[in-house]
């Protein structure tokens, strides 16, 4: 993204740009079709060619997802926990990138900008700290009228395709994959449409803080194009519908229905009826969007001599 | 082994009180259908018809959701939860007084032995009614928020396995959290819902709070889409779930599906034999092998196969397959024709695809439905006996040497229901429970329930779950 065209007068030198690719299974590819579409800043004003994702892409990287998901599910909650704080840890140093890419993005002061990259930043760890806690809170152990020792606890449902909020590009995005991760489901997030750049700049925060390649990919592109084959995946397990709302040529409906061909756990987008509207990420989030990806499993064992 | 001889020891009929025929339950009193049309339900053992039941149309339908509708918005919602509670404590009360009626009642309607009717479905649906009447008024420390809400009104579809507890399943957890219902029972097992409506009259409970239209596939599919309904409870197969599933995708109808199985039951070569064998007979043959949860996929690690095997074979030789009346009968009849004609295919595909074929020497009663226990042996993952629900009485049985294997196997389907472990070894069952892809898992156990215990699927076997502080989810807005 070009920065401020005077600082660079200024400086007297010409700044090195930044490429918008993908992130998938950990690495930065191009995507495979090789196109890429224009990103603007809010005044219609060139910011980045984005990477323009592709069904192959999408595939791919459900693919990353899954090869990944064994390992983060297996991690034990405290190492997800840290490997989440220390995400939260790199986003903090690249503080100034986000609030320039939000800002240009979004159109925001960057007093607002500002405001909005740390309370992402805080939004993260936040749920950072849930990681070996939501055990606690969603499990049980359950008096059964018998001699039997009987437990449920939460489980990660498994490869989580996640349509990303098409106007909060950072603070939306966080809410929703950080939710999805830390009770050790993998993500494939379609990021904003229109303001991708925070996704990918996330997606470099990522792969610099200990967590695996592939259990979060990020794609950027169309997506009336790459949704719908998320949605219709069948070995995604999950889809959230978030980004559906205000996402050009977008059904919701279309896609919860496809979904339903492996019975998809499905987060709707908010709104009321056919509606989807984009819901304000800033008060603090309930235990919701955690629970959306979790399986309770419930054990039984005899008690006896 | 002399085979002991049972003199017959059937429960009496004349507990029993059939009509010849029933309305729909509509706002507190049985209604005829506007339809005009109804089903006869038979007894699977004998063919005989029980009674005609009404067969709801979509105006019916309309008719119940709208009765439901008015009881949510002017009475249900508004009544305190220790209320709600009371009448909920009460119905299980009455379900408990009139025991011996219901399980005569469901064994004649569904074929289950009255040992098991008798057993587990009456006192389950009873302890399912009596749990979730304590939750009604303690809704706020169910970590759902300060202020968890009712949806409104809740459209359920049953399955005819176990038609008193899924009603109970359903209906409890629903009112408890100030929903009202509309409930349709399957088309081959309305009788005990019928009952029970009854009991809500002698319950007092107000008039639309429960509602019980009686039909078949079309009835339900007109209940879940109906514009009124805001919450959809299906218990089925995964392909009706599917469509359910699909016809509410854009609405904003919350949702829940608790579907079909392929369930493993592990055998490791330390497990208590007997024990497991014991198991893996609950595990099947229970029900007559008419449970989601069923554990149609024996496991079973190589080396102890043989003998597992034998043990197996000389159990089920043992097994009692006749009158559900009887009150040593072990195995009833199969719950319908269509169910029989679906068993019988699959069984003969096991032997066509290769698998080696046994039952144990029975004779099966000339009028009625019936199927002999039967165990494939020599199955592999892709022959459609281990890949496809049968929902019947027939086991396959796998092998596998490492504990890896048996978990890639255990795995290795769309559902995800339930699961068994067999093992002396703790850190062997913790283990392999950790890796197995299923709702519920069963160590050194199966075929355990309890309304205290949450149970639902991964995968293709459905979401949400029923029982436990976990199943006031699926009933609560928050």
């Amino acid at each position: 993204m070009p920065t401020d065209a005077s600082a660079a007068e200024r400086s007297g030198r010409l700044e090195v740009r930044k490429t918008y690719k993908l992130y998938v299974g950990g690495a930065f590819p191009r995507s495979e079709s090789a196109r890429s579409y224009e990103v603007t800043d809010a005044g219609g004003g060139f910011l980045a060619n984005a990477a323009m994702a592709s069904r192959k892409d999408a595939r791919d990287a459900v693919v990353a997802a899954r090869k990944a998901f064994a390992g983060w599910s297996g991690a034990t909650a405290y190492n997800r926990g840290q490997v989440l704080y220390r995400v939260a840890e790199v986003l903090e140093g690249r503080r100034a990138q986000f609030v320039d890419e939000v800002s240009r993005g979004e159109g925001l002061t960057r007093d607002r900008a500002e405001q909005t990259v740390d309370a992402a930043v805080d939004r993260w760890v936040w749920y950072a700290g849930w990681a070996d806690k939501v055990a606690q809170v969603l499990g049980s152990l359950n008096p059964v009228a018998g001699p039997y020792f009987d437990i449920s606890a939460p489980e990660p449902t498994g490869v989580v395709a996640v349509l990303a909020p098409q106007r909060s590009s950072l603070m939306g995005l966080v809410s929703v994959v950080a939710p999805a991760i830390v009770t050790g489901n993998t993500v494939v997030v379609l990021a904003s449409e229109r303001r991708p750049l925070p996704a990918v700049t996330l997606g470099e925060v990522l792969a610099t803080s200990d967590v695996p390649g592939g259990v979060v990919n990020v794609l950027t592109g169309r997506t009336a194009e790459v949704a719908p084959w998320l949605a219709s995946h069948m070995d995604v397990n999950a889809l959230d519908l978030s980004g559906a709302a205000v996402a050009e040529g977008v059904s919701w409906s279309a896609l919860e229905a496809a979904a339903a061909e492996n019975l998809k756990r499905v987060v709707r987008p908010a709104g009321t009826g056919g509606d989807a509207v984009e819901p304000d990420w800033w008060p603090t989030p309930g235990l919701e969007r955690v629970r959306a990806f979790v399986e309770t499993k419930t054990m039984w064992h005899p008690k006896g001599t | 082994m002399p085979k002991f001889q049972y003199a017959p020891a059937p429960e009496s009929r004349a507990v029993v009180d059939l009509k010849p025929s029933y309305g729909l339950f509509v706002d507190g009193g049985f209604v005829d259908p506007q339809s005009g049309t109804s089903i006869k339900s038979t007894s699977p053992a004998t063919e005989e018809v029980l009674a005609e039941v009404a067969e709801a149309g979509a105006e019916d339908v309309d008719r119940a959701v709208r009765a439901a509708r008015r009881a949510y918005d002017r009475t249900w919602s508004r009544l305190s939860g220790a209320e709600r509670g009371k009448y909920l404590f009460r119905i299980a009360r009455l379900i408990q007084e009139r025991s011996r009626e219901l399980a005569v009642l469901e064994s004649l309607d569904n074929g289950k032995p009255i040992k098991e009717s008798r057993d587990v479905d009456v006192p389950q649906a009873a302890a399912w009614f009596f749990y979730y009447a304590g939750w009604a008024d303690k809704l706020e420390h169910a970590g759902l928020g300060p202020n968890p809400r009712p949806l409104g009104v809740a459209g359920q579809v049953i399955p005819w396995n176990f038609p008193l507890l899924m009603l109970a399943w359903k209906i409890a957890p629903a009112l408890a959290c100030g929903n009202t219902v509309v409930l349709k029972p399957a088309e081959t097992t309305p009788l005990s819902a019928l009952l029970f409506a009854e009991i809500c009259q002698q319950a007092d409970l107000p008039p639309g709070v429960v509602n019980i239209v009686t039909g078949a596939g079309a009835t339900g599919q007109a209940l879940v889409e109906h514009p009124d309904v805001d919450k959809v409870a299906f218990t089925g197969s995964t392909a009706v779930g599917k469509q359910i599933a699909r016809s509410l995708a854009g609405t904003r109808k919350r949702v829940t599906l608790e579907l079909g199985g392929k369930g493993a039951n592990i055998v490791y070569d330390d497990a208590p034999v007997d024990q497991a064998v014991e198991g893996i007979v609950n595990g099947i043959f229970f029900n007559q092998g008419h449970v989601c949860c069923a554990g149609s996929r024996l496991l079973v690690q190589e080396n102890v196969a043989e003998d597992v095997v034998d043990r197996l074979k000389r159990r089920l030789a043992t097994l009692r397959v006749g009158d559900p009346l009887d009150k040593n009968t072990d195995v009833g009849a199969i719950n319908s024709a269509a169910q029989l004609a679906r068993i019988t295919e699959l069984a003969q595909a096991g032997e066509d695809e290769g698998a080696t074929r046994w039952s144990p020497a029975c004779e099966l009663p000339s009028t009625g439905y019936w199927f002999a226990p039967t165990v494939f042996t020599g199955v592999s993952n892709t022959h459609r006996i281990a890949r496809e629900e049968v929902f019947g009485p027939v086991l396959s049985v796998l092998t596998f040497r490492t504990p890896d294997e048996a978990v890639a196997k255990a795995n290795n389907t769309p559902y995800g229901l339930s699961a068994g472990v067999w093992s002396d070894k703790g850190s062997r069952i913790l283990w392999t429970a950790d890796r197995l892809r299923a709702g519920v898992v069963w160590a050194n156990t199966f075929n355990r329930f309890d309304p205290t215990s949450p149970f639902g699927g991964y995968k293709e076997s459905g979401f949400g779950r029923e029982g436990g502080r976990h199943g006031l989810e699926a009933y609560c807005a928050h």
